[in-house]
């Protein structure tokens, strides 16, 4: 008899959500599918407010990545207020979502995914917790701890607090930075550094154990869409989007950001409420396309930090074409890591960095205004409509996580192939899918932007839809 | 004749005080730093005890009465503190965030609020009372004020600092009861006003993020209501 396996929650992932895998009636899985359980309506209830308190309204989107919205909303408001912020502003932006990279990749990557990389995925369940990684692995915890921290300490510097800052505002920043916050900042850089170099080195002798997840861990030919400079270099505050195909050959390299709608298309699936984003010369799903870390570094020229870009090297060398599996989303976040350490501080080093002209005013000038910003899971649209008096009439966010759900929907289905199967459904077979995943750092509360909370489920289906095993978490 | 009739002695929280027969027992407490928590009441503005945060027990009176519009007299027995005056005070003061969308954290007020500020000062920890949620405008029309419906108290701060102070009669209320909106001359948009001066003199001092400077906006707004006393003063001294 053929059935469902639901996994709900999902469970070490930013938001509620749940899979469900169906079975035929040999007990092999026919069908895949990740549905976020949650529903928030940013988008709807910002009518109405004034375009200046978007930033703070939009931040509550996320705890965990607050930056990035604030960043994408005051780029936004910037262009509504069609100003050229002050250089340093714009630094001062950078080295905050850089901070916010640094924090979130450690969360990512230590937190929720690195007690199945420590302790195997078929670990026993209850082992599987950074909790644990500090009793089993102490120094691999500590430094997880200390990134975290670290990023943390910058934006707590920089703005005032940790979670939610108010600093970053249509025009530019509220507070310049001091000579002493300056150097507090340079002066954690070396243990940060140290500690992700020897992260990196742990990480790269391990992966060898891990070339059956590698090989089904949403390993297909996709485009990839990131930001890049005027070089061709990655870029996370500013500049164009480019789209690579599977082969590596860029398909469109210096799109305008602000002109998103001409080349992105959102398309809907009845099981869940985040879109399907995809390239739309190609349609859907045929432009499915995957941002993020792994997406950064597929399709930049190089970082241009000289650690990174060294680590960047060794990484591309893995394959003559874009690196295809998810899986090398956790390689990518490591060295993201340590490209945003060195930038911040060669940011940092830059004596203008503490020029006091940090904000340009302006009223309404633009009924219009698109900001769009790399955050730690991928490219961050914040499109805004406003009335002359600049009360918000319309509202569109596109997230990170969304662009990457089409993705994620192939990817549980094509790890769910491979590893469940037959009567018996182990603990350790559902892990890894709810572990391809976490690759992705999905942050489900952002990408629906939605109401209520999130844990996450998988449902093992009967061919004729009903359910034969539940797994529920949160 | 003497000025002794002008003097009254009273007794506030057990502790005899000596007041002006034309003052209130606000007045009379803050002269001798008894603390009495406001909202609507302002130093240099007229009173109109709207908001009832200020209610004290006097003695052989029925009812709780705000000490902001209760003159003094001989022989009042005046309480301002006790569990029973807390809870009546913690109630109007969730009352009042009940009514509208007080919404601190994305508030341009925060930290600056004191609607805000006497919530912690009372210690309101959360609000019983069911919230209404209504929906109400923002009106941006001003080239450098906005008005936000949804933050303010009905306090009339800005009502009569315009009419007593700056003598422009722009704002008025309309409306009843918990339905009241401050508007601006006949409720026209604040940016087609004809009698708004744009003098700024509501938005310092409106106790919430009701009325703001659009510029300043996302920043550490501190208002400056102090400057009040001073302006009434110098106004006053060039009476004839």
């Amino acid at each position: 008899m053929s059935r469902t396996i639901v996994i709900d929650p999902v469970t070490r992932l930013e938001g509620h959500g749940k899979i469900t895998l169906q079975l035929d009636d040999a007990g092999v899985v026919q069908d895949a599918t990740f549905h976020v359980t949650q529903l928030r309506g940013f988008e709807k209830f910002c009518e109405g407010r004034p375009f200046y308190e978007m930033p703070n309204i939009t931040a509550r989107t996320c705890g965990i990545c607050p930056v990035s919205h604030l960043i994408a909303s005051s780029k936004a408001c910037d262009a509504i207020l069609a100003v050229r912020i002050p250089p340093v502003a714009a630094n001062l932006r950078r080295i905050m979502n850089l901070a916010q990279l640094v924090q979130s990749h450690a969360l990512s990557f230590f937190y929720l995914s690195s007690p199945d990389l420590l302790l195997g995925m078929d670990a026993p369940p209850d082992e599987r917790s950074i909790l644990h990684i500090a009793h089993s692995h102490p120094s691999i915890g500590a430094d997880g701890v200390a990134l975290r921290q670290f990023g943390q300490r910058i934006i707590e510097l920089l703005a005032g607090r940790r979670i939610h800052p108010g600093w970053t505002i249509p025009g530019g920043v509220n507070e310049p930075l001091s000579a002493e916050k300056r150097d507090q900042i340079l002066g954690m850089i070396p243990a940060a550094t140290a500690a992700i170099q020897r992260t990196l080195t742990w990480f790269r002798g391990s992966i060898e154990k891990f070339s059956a997840e590698i090989e089904v861990f949403a390993n297909f030919p996709t485009l990839f869409m990131g930001l890049v400079d005027d070089n061709g270099l990655a870029e996370y505050y500013d500049g164009a989007l480019r789209f690579i195909d599977s082969e590596g050959n860029i398909i469109a390299g210096e799109l305008n950001p602000a002109h998103y709608s001409e080349f992105i298309g959102e398309a809907v699936e009845p099981y869940t409420y985040m879109k399907f984003p995809y390239y739309k010369p190609l349609g859907y799903p045929g432009g499915t396309y995957r941002v993020g870390p792994l997406a950064r570094l597929n399709l930049a020229d190089r970082c241009d930090t000289p650690l990174a870009d060294v680590e960047w090297r060794d990484f591309r060398a893995m394959s003559p074409k874009p690196l295809l599996s998810s899986f090398h989303y956790h390689y990518a976040r490591l060295i993201e890591m340590l490209h945003a350490t060195e930038k911040i501080e060669a940011l940092l080093a830059d004596q203008s960095i503490l020029d006091k002209h940090v904000r340009a005013t302006a009223s309404v000038n633009n009924l219009e205004g698109v900001g769009v910003a790399e955050a730690p899971r991928g490219t961050l649209i914040h499109h805004y409509k406003v009335d002359e008096n600049g009360l918000i009439v319309w509202v569109n966010l596109i997230i990170a996580t969304g662009h990457n759900n089409a993705a994620m929907n192939r990817g549980i289905l094509q790890t769910a192939r491979h590893y469940v199967q037959g009567k018996h459904i182990a603990e350790g077979m559902l892990n890894r899918v709810e572990a391809v995943v976490r690759t992705f750092d999905p942050c489900l509360s952002c990408s629906t932007h939605a109401m209520g909370s999130m844990p996450l489920a998988v449902e093992l289906r009967a061919p004729d839809g009903s359910l034969i095993r539940e797994v529920r978490r949160g | 004749m003497s000025a002794e009739p002008n003097v009254r002695t009273l007794t506030i929280n057990g502790e005899e005080i000596s007041a002006r027969s034309d003052q209130t027992i606000l007045e009379a407490a803050r002269e001798h730093n008894v603390g009495i928590p406001t909202l609507c009441h302002l130093e240099g503005l007229s009173e109109v005890g709207a908001c009832r945060i200020c209610l004290v027990e006097v003695k052989g009176a029925r009812r709780l009465l705000p000490a902001c519009v209760t003159q003094v007299a001989e022989g009042m027995e005046v309480t301002t503190h006790s569990p029973k005056i807390d809870r009546y005070r913690t109630m109007i003061l969730e009352l009042f965030f009940a009514e509208r969308n007080h919404v601190c954290s994305v508030c341009v007020a925060n930290g600056n609020c004191e609607l805000q500020s006497l919530a912690a000062t009372l210690g309101m920890t959360h609000v019983e009372m069911p919230y209404q949620y209504p929906q109400l405008p923002v009106d941006a029309s001003h080239p450098r004020f906005t008005v936000d419906h949804n933050r303010c108290v009905l306090c009339t701060r800005c009502v009569r600092v315009c009419s007593e102070i700056e003598g422009a009669n722009t704002w008025g209320v309309m409306g009843r009861g918990a339905t009241s909106l401050v508007i601006t001359d006949l409720k026209e948009p604040w940016g087609d006003s004809e009698t708004c001066t744009s003098c700024g003199k509501c938005v310092q001092v409106c106790p919430t993020g009701a009325l703001f400077e659009k510029s300043r906006a996302g920043t550490k707004v501190r208002k400056h209501p102090e400057f009040l006393p001073y302006l009434r003063i110098m106004r006053e001294g060039d009476q004839p």
